[in-house]
């Protein structure tokens, strides 16, 4: 059977003259940990917005597993809402969470696109709107739980802890149940405390068999997470293997640090 | 003391009335930050829906209550067909559009109703049935509130109820605030944004539809250019109470029309609308973000 879960083939992204993404090829294995480094204007979350539908890729192809099904389903054209549907769901680089609801609705949020009550429904308050509000609570209530914020519940999002939005963005994407949970810089800003206690957080979603796809500057963070690891500068990808593999690449090396002048 | 409480009474009917207009403009400003200009004559539409149905019913012998019902869905049912049908035409094809182009085509949307309705049915005023009788449980005040000032304030008063339930606790609520505050945040955790905005779109406009039955019963009549002047009152009301706020828009219809009504019953009718728009010029003096609007901060 089809292991994998995220194929990318040479996808392409043009803004005007400027080649952000130049024919990159990616893809994401069932249950792995994925990490996308490179220095800073790779064009690492232009790849993320590339593959959700916020940008629209200049040329290639991205595939997502459907479940129950072995063939993959293409993304292309597709609107974030519909992306997001499909199995995507992501977090931000800067923190975007809705800042004036409460961190239950936040993640409660997550769950639209999984449940379909409406207006009608809501106002006569029949059998099944009750039972999918219900649902609601109690898969939200979980997912809290998993994350370590279920003393916020009834807070504003925007008055918790740094570490926590951080987290409670992690919740809200995982509450789409997506297939491939894709994190942009999850641990920027964070102090050692709270990236380890993010390491902690990601390895634990991962044992229970969520794929995950993420953006991070912190190397030891990446190392230690990544089953594989992509590496991107000026668009391109200039290496992919495991931590140990790319430590010790020469290309990797040289977009990090620059090459030798005596040499 | 019985006059003040007489006008006291009809300031909170003339207020909430406006209100049921200015949710509309403020869920639509709060949604995608345009002012819908349309917005009057969808409550216009709403009132001559409500009275075709309405005098069509009576001929027929219908029951009052009957009527009143059958003729408050239609008119909801039927306007809210045109905000979706409005906000699909003349705003979903500049959602990207620069802010001016989407008003423009409000303005302009706003001008074609109200002469289509000239067309339609004549400038003349039509007589308005009376749909609401005068209860005999008012007999002993009905010299300070009318029968209809009850029902309109009980009918909205239970219909903002609803919509606050709505927003607040529904899914279809949530998603109305998520997609509010981020749009795309919204459409990437999986909100179908369109589907929202239209939801907004039909909610004001069912809305407004309400408050035009229940003005032009009380009135007693209506014309093609009831929209325009109630479109102006209840922005203004939504402006004055922090457009884009629920709450605000609320209590900026009551503030408003407690205003006129005392600035009629003491002063003068004819300074009716002089009080409601220095009130509007004052607010936005020494307090331009409205009552419970909250100033918008830019990041840079």
């Amino acid at each position: 059977m089809d292991n994998q879960i995220l194929k990318v083939n040479g996808l392409t992204m043009d803004f005007g003259g400027i080649r952000a993404l130049n024919s990159l090829d990616l893809d994401v294995n069932r249950g792995e940990i994925v990490a996308l480094i490179g220095p800073n204007g790779a064009g690492k979350t232009t790849f993320f917005n590339c593959i959700t539908g916020i940008y629209a890729p200049t040329e290639g192809e991205v595939y997502l597993a459907s479940p129950g099904s072995d063939t993959k389903v293409s993304l292309k054209g597709l609107k974030p809402n519909q992306v997001t549907e499909k199995g995507l769901a992501r977090t931000f680089q800067n923190i975007r969470l809705f800042a004036k609801m409460t961190v239950l609705e936040n993640v409660m949020i997550g769950r639209h696109c999984r449940t379909k009550a409406t207006v009608l429904g809501a106002v006569f308050r029949n059998r099944t709107t009750r039972d999918e509000e219900q649902s609601i609570l109690e898969t939200s209530y979980d997912i809290l739980e998993k994350v370590g914020l279920e003393q916020y519940v009834n807070e504003f999002a925007n008055n918790l802890p740094y570490g926590a939005q951080r987290r409670l963005e992690v919740a809200r994407a995982l509450a789409t149940e997506p297939l491939l949970l894709l994190l942009d810089e999850p641990a920027a800003g964070m102090n050692p405390q709270e990236t380890i206690e993010l390491e902690k957080l990601i390895k634990e979603i991962s044992s229970e068999g969520q794929s995950i796809l993420l953006i991070e500057h912190d190397m030891t963070l990446v190392m230690s997470l990544s089953d594989r690891i992509f590496v991107m500068d000026y668009g391109k990808k200039i290496a992919e293997g495991t931590p140990v593999e790319i430590r010790e690449n020469p290309a990797v090396i040289k977009a990090y640090l620059g090459e030798d002048v005596d040499a | 003391m019985d006059y003040f409480i007489e006008l006291l009474f009809s300031g909170l009917t003339r207020g909430s009335i406006y209100a049921l207009i200015a949710l509309g403009y403020t869920m639509v400003y709060g949604i995608i930050g345009l002012i819908n200009f349309a917005h009057g004559e969808i409550y216009m539409i709403g009132a001559f829906t409500a009275f075709i149905v309405a005098t069509v019913l009576s001929i027929y012998g219908f029951p009052l209550l009957a009527i009143i019902v059958i003729a408050g869905v239609a008119a909801a049912v039927w306007s809210s067909a045109y905000g979706y049908t409005i906000e699909k035409i003349a705003y979903k094809p500049l959602r990207h559009a620069p802010r001016l182009s989407p008003l423009i085509s409000a303005i302009g949307m706003s001008i074609f109703l109200q002469n289509y309705v000239l067309l339609a049915q004549t400038s003349d005023f039509l007589p308005f049935p009376e749909l609401i009788p005068d209860f005999e449980f008012m007999e002993p005040v009905a010299h300070i509130v009318g029968s209809s000032d009850l029902v309109i304030l009980i009918t909205t008063t239970v219909v903002m109820l609803i919509l606050t339930y709505i927003i607040k606790f529904t899914r279809v609520g949530k998603a109305m605030r998520a997609t509010a505050q981020d749009r795309t945040m919204a459409m990437l955790v999986g909100i179908n944004v369109n589907q929202i905005i239209s939801a907004t779109f039909i909610i004001g406009s069912a809305l407004a539809a309400i408050g035009g039955l229940l003005i032009a019963s009380h009135i007693g009549q209506i014309n093609f250019y009831i929209g325009f002047i109630a479109g102006i009152k209840a922005f203004t009301a939504a402006v004055l109470g922090g457009i884009g706020s629920i709450p605000g828009a609320v209590l900026g219809s009551l503030v408003l029309g407690l205003t006129e009504s005392f600035a009629t019953g003491y002063v003068s009718s004819d300074y009716e609308d002089v009080f409601a728009f220095s009130l509007l010029v004052l607010i936005l003096i020494f307090k331009p973000s409205g009552l419970l609007g909250k100033a918008e901060t830019k990041k840079v």
